[in-house]
């Protein structure tokens, strides 16, 4: 079945058109601002492999909708796993219910013609055998146990979603996308004498299991292994401020966190951001151009169109160091009389949309990355990023690195233990003295407010003049 | 017998002869309500209903496990899963030790979890709680200038867990929560503080004390400095030592033991611990949240004494790891939701309480930093090899009393380090959300970096 058939499918057999109008109308009937319906349905499929085994296979469907009617300043929020015309005027009248003072019957919504996305997954994961998705995962667990006798366990994550939706409000919007994702994961434990380490890589796409080659699979165990075998030898990380040097890609994280939650417009007007009324201030080094694109075709965080219905753009929040815009979604975008910048995003249809980033990426510059290196006589290079968390209100963040060595004399040595980095987004910012053009992106998954999206963040290799190392040494 | 029991019981009539099954039917009802500015922010009331089904077949070198969950009981989400299930089941390695749970005589503990108070509180009174909530942050102090979000949640759930091997258990349980972020302004820098009180229903919640606890926190923040970097003594707050228990009772899961991947595997019966610290993970105790009389298998939950006076006494187990093990489960599978397979996890957990108030830990520790929140600790603290590095806010201790706050500083030892550093153990219990209780704890040896 080709994609668009899929969502013709959904809009004609899931819930027909002239239901989600009416839907719709009974939404906006005591007197609502805005009304919208978002249906959802979406398959997964998990396995993982450890201890040489292949563990339980799982297979989820999950299906229904929520609707979301405003009334001024408030939200009213419903969802439903029934998608008969019963459970969904159900859901409509609750979430409504927020309109007090309504004036009752029916309001008509003019629904503008479906607008819909076909899917960019070449191999789409139902076409997948699970004898394959078996051998894949063998496969790593081969490559990465014949790395090194010191890795004592190799586990592997295979995991793929397809998450249709349709989404239509009384703006007349109606859209549908069908959204196919790929994960692929190594962990390793190395054994020494000094105790156990761990190596970890990921593989995401947004994309079907054309992305899973073999080649890639067979690189992200090595590298799993590599990375948990190296840290065998580490040493404690050095505590207090040094140059830091991130490596391309995974250091994206530091923009997603340093900042970039701080321009979501949701913390931004509830003045909840360093950065509210800084548009048009020189808030980082001009080297830094900061760009959140949701067009990345393929990329973790790609989407054709949003989870409010608009098309997934580029935008620049931060170019040459001077705040040009927020990221936006319906919500916010209303109360300031402007267009949404394509970031409503919703875990599932369990959950209201708010202002999420797609793919937050720094652009390249035009140093060369290993003399960026040379020029640093002692500080740290991270290699890779594990995760982050930000404190909006006061910039405050903080971002581990998983795999970190010591820059001695413009040489990259001795391997760090694990450590979290800190500093203060607005400062650290500031701090950024070189950025290469050896740009790569990395898959994360980030939480806001309890809910989980997939993101992409991504940068050259770049150079931090100082922060904060969390480490043990002196 | 529950509605929810016997519809569970009547899917296992589908199971042929030649497997095993199991059914873990749930549905709940959850209410959220966000205050903003006085008025309703959003106002969310939700039900779902969802299922989980596991088949078990039998071969000569094992077993094998296939799972689906579907997010409706509809009988094409039903049929659709459970060909899943069976699908899925031959794809897995054969396994000697994988089985389900089956009745070890255990009797449950006789717990009410589940309170009808909040199905019967109307509407209104929950959203006047989170406006009034936001209304006594904002006029507690004149130095909050804003509340970010004043929240009222609930909900009531119920499941059963079924399976041919004659499991046969429904619990429900229902919650109640207030949680408030304030930020606190001099008019040169912000400063945030979180506040929350928990309870199985909205008359056991004080917004007062939820109001106090984040302007408290936001407040005293204020002139916040990046401390000198040193070595010495972390005083954490019962919140945050929370958060490290749990963390220590992710490793002493059998499940990772079994697995190679966790710090304590092959130390029973040493000191792994100072002597101050006796760790209890006992769900059956209703002062915990996360109380519960049967674990995710369908089994009892019971009292499981892990740590005492400092010596690894015991590992927690589900049925698959403890078979790994050569153990019977402790009844302590856990999973997440319908979809998971069971693992082995504390659910409860307590350290046994000292005898000091916080003035008194201060007194007594003389020169160090009190930890009142924690950040980063999913990217910088890591369970198998024992490294810990984490962000912290709080305030210097100095001369025994609370000094001057700090911020963008973190702290740093490794998990085995600080179990054996422990120096000071409170009395000051707090029965928290999530899967630890705590009270205020001394570690030594930590490394905070500063400037």
């Amino acid at each position: 079945m080709t994609a668009t058939s899929i969502l013709e499918n959904m809009s004609e057999t899931l819930v027909p058109r002239d239901v989600v109008q009416r839907v719709l109308n009974e939404s906006m009937g005591r007197g609502a601002d805005f009304a919208e319906i978002f249906v959802e349905d979406r398959a997964t499929a998990s396995a993982s492999l450890d201890q040489r085994r292949i563990q339980e296979l799982n297979s989820g469907r999950s299906r229904g909708a929520g609707v979301r009617v405003v009334v001024g300043e408030t939200t009213g929020f419903a969802h439903t796993a029934d998608l008969t015309e019963t459970g969904l005027l159900d859901a409509a009248r609750a979430a409504a219910s927020v309109a007090r003072d309504g004036r009752g019957g029916v309001r008509e919504v003019t629904l503008s013609t479906l607008r819909d996305h076909p899917s960019r997954a070449e191999v789409p994961p139902s076409s997948v055998p699970k004898s394959h998705k078996i051998e894949l995962m063998t496969r790593a667990d081969d490559v990465a146990r014949a790395s090194a006798d010191a890795i004592s366990q190799v586990q592997v994550s295979l995991a793929d979603s397809t998450r249709c939706f349709l989404v239509a409000n009384s703006e007349g919007v109606f859209a549908a996308d069908e959204q196919v994702r790929t994960r692929f994961a190594v962990s390793c434990v190395a054994m020494g004498d000094g105790g156990m380490q761990t190596g970890y890589r990921p593989l995401a796409a947004t994309r079907g299991f054309e992305s899973l080659t073999l080649e890639a699979i067979e690189e992200a165990a090595r590298g799993a292994a590599h990375q948990a075998m190296t840290k065998l030898t580490a040493r404690p990380a050095p505590s207090g401020e040094l140059p830091v040097i991130l490596a391309g890609g995974s250091g994206g994280i530091l923009f997603h966190e340093a900042c970039g939650h701080g321009l979501e417009a949701d913390a931004v007007m509830k003045h909840a951001s360093v950065y509210a009324g800084k548009v048009g201030q020189q808030v980082a080094s001009p080297l830094v151009t900061l760009v959140d694109d949701g067009t990345m075709t393929g990329e973790w965080g790609y989407l054709a169109v949003d989870d409010e219905g608009r098309p997934g753009a580029r935008n620049v929040l931060i170019e040459n160091g001077v705040l040009t815009d927020y990221m936006w979604d319906y919500l916010r975008a209303r109360k300031e009389g402007r267009a949404s910048s394509g970031n409503g995003r919703r875990q599932s249809y369990q959950h209201l949309p708010m202002v999420r980033m797609t793919n937050t990426y720094l652009l390249a510059g035009d140093a060369d990355a290993d003399e960026i290196v040379a020029q640093t006589p002692r500080g740290v290079y991270v290699a890779q990023l594990g995760g982050g968390q930000v404190n909006t209100a006061t910039g405050d963040f903080v971002f581990g690195a998983t795999a970190a060595f010591m820059i001695e004399n413009g040489q990259i040595t001795t391997p760090l233990r694990d450590c979290n980095l800190i500093g203060n987004g607005p400062e650290i910012l500031q701090r950024v003295d070189a950025v290469a053009t050896d740009f790569s992106t990395t898959p994360g998954t980030c939480g806001k407010d309890g809910q989980q999206v997939p993101v992409g963040c991504g940068q050259a290799t770049m150079r931090l003049s100082g922060i904060t190392i969390g480490g043990t040494a002196a | 017998m529950s509605e929810l029991l016997e519809r569970a019981s009547k899917l296992l009539e589908r199971a042929t002869s030649v497997e095993e099954m199991e059914i873990f039917l749930s549905r709940g009802v959850e209410t959220e309500v966000q205050a903003y500015g006085g008025e309703v922010e959003s106002l969310s009331s939700s039900s779902s209903a969802e299922i989980g089904i596991r088949i078990l077949r039998d071969g000569p070198g094992g077993a094998r496990v296939g799972t689906a969950y579907a997010g409706s009981w509809d009988d094409d989400a039903i049929d659709e899963a459970l060909a899943n299930a069976r699908d899925n089941a031959q794809f897995a390695t054969e396994d000697e030790f994988v089985a389900f749970a089956r009745p070890d005589g255990v009797t449950p503990a006789p717990l009410s979890l589940s309170d009808p108070a909040v199905l019967s509180t109307s509407m209104d009174d929950k959203v006047a709680m989170a406006i009034a909530l936001e209304a006594m942050v904002r006029g507690g102090d004149a130095r909050i200038r804003q509340v970010d979000a004043a929240n009222y949640s609930d909900y009531v759930a119920e499941a059963a867990i079924v399976t041919t091997t004659g499991i046969a258990a429904s619990f429900d349980r229902s919650g109640s929560y207030v949680s408030v972020e304030a930020i606190a302004s001099d008019g040169d820098e912000d400063q945030t503080g979180w506040g929350l009180s928990v309870g199985r229903a909205p008359g056991e919640l004080s917004l007062e004390t939820a109001a106090r606890d984040a302007i408290r926190r936001a407040t005293r923040m204020l002139g916040a400095v990046k401390a000198s970097s040193f070595r010495g003594v972390a005083v954490f707050d019962p919140r945050t030592a929370a958060t490290l228990w749990s963390i220590v009772g992710g490793a002493l899961s059998g499940d990772a033991v079994v697995r190679g991947r966790s710090f304590f595997a092959g130390r029973l019966g040493e000191q792994v611990a100072s002597n101050l610290v006796t760790l209890i993970d006992d769900p059956t105790d209703a002062r915990h949240f996360s109380a519960s009389a049967y674990d995710a298998e369908g089994l009892a939950c019971r009292r499981n004494q892990l740590i005492t006076k400092g010596q690894l006494e015991k590992f927690v187990y589900d049925t698959v790891s403890g078979r790994r093990a050569g153990t019977p489960s402790t009844g302590s599978a856990v999973r997440g939701g319908v979809a998971g397979s069971p693992s082995a996890g504390c659910r409860a957990l307590q350290l046994l309480p000292g005898e000091y108030d916080q003035e008194e830990i201060f007194r007594r520790v003389g020169t160090g930093v009190f930890v009142e929140s924690l950040t980063g600790v999913h990217s910088g603290v890591n369970p198998i090899s024992g490294d810990f590095s984490v962000g912290i806010t709080g305030l210097m201790i100095r001369d025994g009393q609370l000094a001057e706050p700090v911020r963008e500083v973190t702290i740093a030892s490794t998990l085995q380090r600080m179990l054996l550093d422990v120096l000071l153990v409170g009395a000051d219990v707090q029965w928290l959300p999530g899967t630890a209780a705590a009270q205020t704890v001394a570690v030594d040896g930590i490394a905070l970096s500063g400037s």
